[in-house]
């Protein structure tokens, strides 16, 4: 049976123990005179049993799929005869996907070898008669399990509290997952970098001025190692995003301000959700409207002032990025400028100060960390941002600092790079690894500090 | 008056004027917000609601069996197979019978679409006792000719229907032979090489699968990490460490999920690419920070005397939380993974490295079916050199909004509703 189905045939015995438990304990507690006699309510005892029967046998099902694969290739590998054992890892590795294909169907056998053909068929045996043995082996474990449990009803047994320490280690288990989820991240990013910084040395990859990752057809073509030196999509990155704050952080500064210091309630009430849509905007959105609309709109008017524009400018990717970023400056920096005490601003009214320069000398001055804080969270988003890159900022690698021009970014090159078919050799697919993990380094560093900022500022006032 | 009061006093007018200027500013930043909101809007509208129509040409069908190629009208493998083609092209040469030369041509053959075909051969397996008759049939027309019909008459000369075949479109045009239509097949089609035939229901689908696998894994998970946060977790390194982790990865680049699960799922545990299945993995750790978040502070806004009292009638921790903090975290709860679901239905990047740019034109049937999402497939089209790929992909965007306006205000509703003030 698939592991699909064998965990929904767990359900329905996890629910049939649920059943039984729950029969046992109102047996067992009728000689004592009802089920105030038992220690636990009734539906404790039925969980536990069903807890008996559904965990064990998951924990099974996990480590079975986990290590069943590896079991059968080494004794798939180690029964082929000696006229076609493979001598060294690619060969192994060629011969292993021939016989998996040939028993996939996707391979002709009329194409292979008899031997292959015979491992194809033993591998097809194998593998039907380990999903006969892990069903078996999942459903006695489930039931066996499912009657300890239920063996164990009594009216002594303290049934609440083993039900809610398992309880209890399943949410911590759960809280765990964003341990689990980081600890991933840095493992898949850091071990394919380490692979590709066994191809090209670190120094070039960082300080490189060329970068252009083809694959070569033939090992003897001109350039046939690629170039693999980042500057350019460093240099591009920051330039999108310069642009993007020089959009994002004057207007998000100046509205938040306007909202939160002279607007109208009503005007607030209705100007902050209407900004806030667009931070809802998906990226994809963006993208398509940087492309289609803003970029030949600047391109044209960039033209009819006689300047030469790319149609695919910095300038254009940066604006709309900037766009999307205003409302996330404008929320952080009207928290952060309402909890300002009032105090502050009246001392200064009271002094004699206009609006405008009680918000210049004293608001500003006091929400300065959070402010500086929410930048530079901004900045990492900007850094970090796919989608209206991909589509509006260009492929070309070009150091430059026009923002005219077509500039290419970090998160441009990740997906060019990984989009399709890849191997897992080619410095150019393990080249997007490192992009990636100098891209988590950069966004996790801005955002430890930016949140240490925050959270300094908050303990402030509060 | 004093020296002090009269400097005070030459000084009014400017710092006056820096306040109406400071204002100014404001005003104006708060007016580029909205301005901003506005254009995009409209433009997407004005580019895609051309897409919700497509054009129809109406042409004489003579059902000759002979010209499909049938002369066993009871073998469906006939029906099946027959030249549909055909009939569409002897009845436009009927229509056009000036039209000569395989050039010309050819250009008028392709004023219908090439799925038009299709069309018939469902009504002739419908009705067998079509094969003879003749009959008016409206057939879907071809991108070009629908761009062109679609423009205004001074518009029409910078489309790309070919110079020679203008002159037949105006006179179907002329003669009422051309109909605009509500475009069913967008709502029901899977994507497709001919624009007039493209449609989002296999995306629609696909992110229907992938949101599903979301919503059951990250919802459960975040709220059984955010009630250990809240409730049981102690006070030491390790919850420290699990709180800083959370806040780091809210703010992780979606990108880098896309290489997570690249890595993991499909490289490490062999995982199939382009299934909403791993698309939902992916998209649950990147949700599942702001689940946590948002159900940390619902959880937290329930007073601590619930919980007293909870426990003073002798409920275990376990009981207080089950049956009394979460009931009445639960409208909080929901708004937050609504939102956080929000977020992940307009997601593309990490579902890009995964595979899930497939061309699809199948609609999938589960998790495990190759597909694409609603947000991948606007970048598919965005990219597609064909104009009428502009007005297919504003659509697009209008139905993923429509669903994300459609989620948050949901989500506004329920905090309204449910939410309660203590």
């Amino acid at each position: 049976m698939q592991a699909g189905n064998l965990v929904l045939l767990l359900v329905a015995l996890g629910a049939v123990f649920y059943f039984f438990g729950w029969r046992r304990s109102y047996a067992v507690s009728a000689p004592l005179g009802g089920v105030r006699h038992l220690h636990s309510l009734p539906g404790y005892y039925a969980s536990l049993a069903a807890v008996w029967c559904v965990l064990p046998a998951l924990a099974l099902l996990g480590l079975w799929l986990i290590i069943d694969d590896a079991v059968i290739r080494t004794n798939l590998m180690a029964s082929l005869p000696s006229s076609i054992q493979p001598a060294n890892e690619v060969d192994y590795n060629l011969l292993l996907n021939q016989i998996r294909n040939v028993a996939g169907g996707a391979l002709n056998p009329a194409f292979v070898p008899a031997e292959v053909v015979a491992a194809a068929e033993q591998l097809v045996a194998m593998q039907a008669r380990n999903q006969q043995m892990m069903s078996i082996a999942f459903v006695s474990i489930a039931v066996l399990g499912g009657v300890w449990g239920w063996s164990r009803v009594q009216p002594r047994l303290r049934a609440r509290q083993q039900v809610e320490s398992v309880m209890k280690w399943m949410l911590m288990g759960s809280a765990t997952v964003a341990i689990l989820t980081t600890l991933g991240i840095v493992l898949s990013v850091l071990f394919e970098s380490i692979r590709f910084f066994q191809k090209v040395s670190p120094v070039e990859f960082l300080f490189g001025l060329q970068w252009s990752p083809q694959i070569a057809l033939r090992a003897d073509q001109v350039g046939a190692t690629g170039a693999f030196g980042a500057v350019p999509l460093f240099a591009g990155t920051l330039l999108i995003s310069f642009i993007a704050m020089c959009v994002a952080v004057p207007v998000g500064l100046m509205s938040a301000i306007y909202l939160a210091e002279y607007a109208h309630r009503n005007v607030r009430a209705w100007a902050k959700p209407i900004l806030e849509i667009l931070a809802g905007v998906p990226t994809v959105v963006y993208g398509f409207f940087a492309a289609l609309t803003v970029a030949p709109a600047i391109r044209g008017f960039g033209e009819s002032m006689g300047l030469t524009v790319a149609s695919e400018s910095a300038l254009a990717a940066g604006l709309v990025m900037g766009i999307m970023i205003i409302p996330f400056i404008s929320s952080l920096a009207d928290d952060v400028i309402t909890a300002v005490p009032r105090a502050m601003r009246d001392g200064s009214l009271a002094l004699g100060a206009t609006q405008s320069e009680t918000i210049k000398r004293v608001v500003i001055p006091a929400a300065l960390p959070g402010i500086m804080g929410g930048i530079l969270l901004a900045v990492s988003r900007a850094i970090g941002e796919t989608m209206i890159v991909v589509m509006a900022a260009g492929l070309a690698a070009n150091l430059t600092a026009n923002p005219l021009e077509a500039v290419t970014t970090i998160t441009v090159q990740i997906v060019t790079l990984l989009v399709g078919d890849q191997e897992f050799d080619s410095a150019k697919t393990l080249a997007a690894f490192a992009l990636g993990l100098m891209l988590f380094i950069v966004t996790l560093g801005l955002n430890v500090i930016a949140l240490k900022i925050v959270k300094k500022y908050r303990e402030q006032y509060e | 008056m004093s020296k002090t009061t009269e400097q005070v006093r030459k000084s009014l007018k400017a710092r006056y004027s820096s306040e109406k200027r400071f204002r100014a500013f404001g005003i104006t930043a708060v007016a580029f917000g909205l301005l901003a909101v506005v254009v995009l809007f409209t433009d997407i509208i004005s580019k895609g609601t051309s897409a919700f129509v497509e054009t129809y040409i109406q042409l004489e069908i003579h059902w000759d069996p002979e010209e499909l190629g049938i002369d066993d009208p009871t073998d469906p493998d006939q029906i099946n197979v027959a030249d549909y083609d055909a009939l569409i092209k002897a009845a436009l040469r009927e229509r056009f019978p000036e039209v000569e030369g395989r050039l010309d041509r050819r250009a008028l053959y392709q004023l219908v679409s090439s799925g038009a075909g299709f069309k018939l051969r469902d009504q002739l397996a419908a009705n067998l006792d079509l094969l003879g008759t003749t009959q008016t049939q409206w057939l879907l027309a071809d991108d070009d000719v629908d761009i062109f019909i679609k423009a205004d008459v001074e518009d029409r000369q910078s489309k790309r229907l070919p110079e020679v075949a203008r002159p037949w479109v105006e006179a179907l045009e002329r003669d009422g032979q051309t109909d605009i239509q509500w475009n069913a097949s967008f709502f029901s089609h899977g994507d497709s090489r001919e624009p007039e035939q493209a449609g989002v229901w296999a995306a629609v689908t696909g992110s229907f699968f992938t949101m599903l696998v979301t919503l059951a894994l990250a919802f459960p998970i975040g709220v059984a990490a955010a009630v250990y946060l809240e409730e049981f977790a102690p006070k030491n390194r390790f919850t420290d460490f699990i709180e800083v982790n959370i806040n780091n990865l809210a703010a992780v680049p979606s990108i880098i999920f896309g290489l997570l699960g690249l890595a993991i799922f499909i490289n490490l545990f062999g995982l199939p690419r382009s299934v909403p299945l791993v698309g939902g993995l992916v998209l649950t750790l990147m949700t599942l920070p702001t689940i946590i978040i948002s159900a940390r502070a619902s959880i937290k806004s329930v007073p601590p005397s619930i919980r007293e009292a909870a426990l003073g009638m002798g409920a275990s921790r376990m009981q207080m939380v089950m049956h009394h903090v979460l009931p009445l975290a639960m409208p909080g709860m929901l708004t937050g993974a609504i939102i956080g679901m929000a977020q992940a239905l307009g997601e593309t990047a990490p579902l890009l490295m995964i595979g899930m740019v497939a061309f699809i034109v199948d609609i999938p049937g589960g998790p495990l079916d190759a597909s694409t999402v609603l947000p991948v497939q606007i970048y598919l089209w965005a990219d597609s050199p064909e104009a009428s790929f502009v007005a297919l992909t504003s659509a697009a965007i209008m139905v993923l909004l429509a669903f994300l306006i459609t989620m948050n205000t949901l989500a506004v509703l329920l905090r309204k509703r449910l939410e309660r003030r203590w």
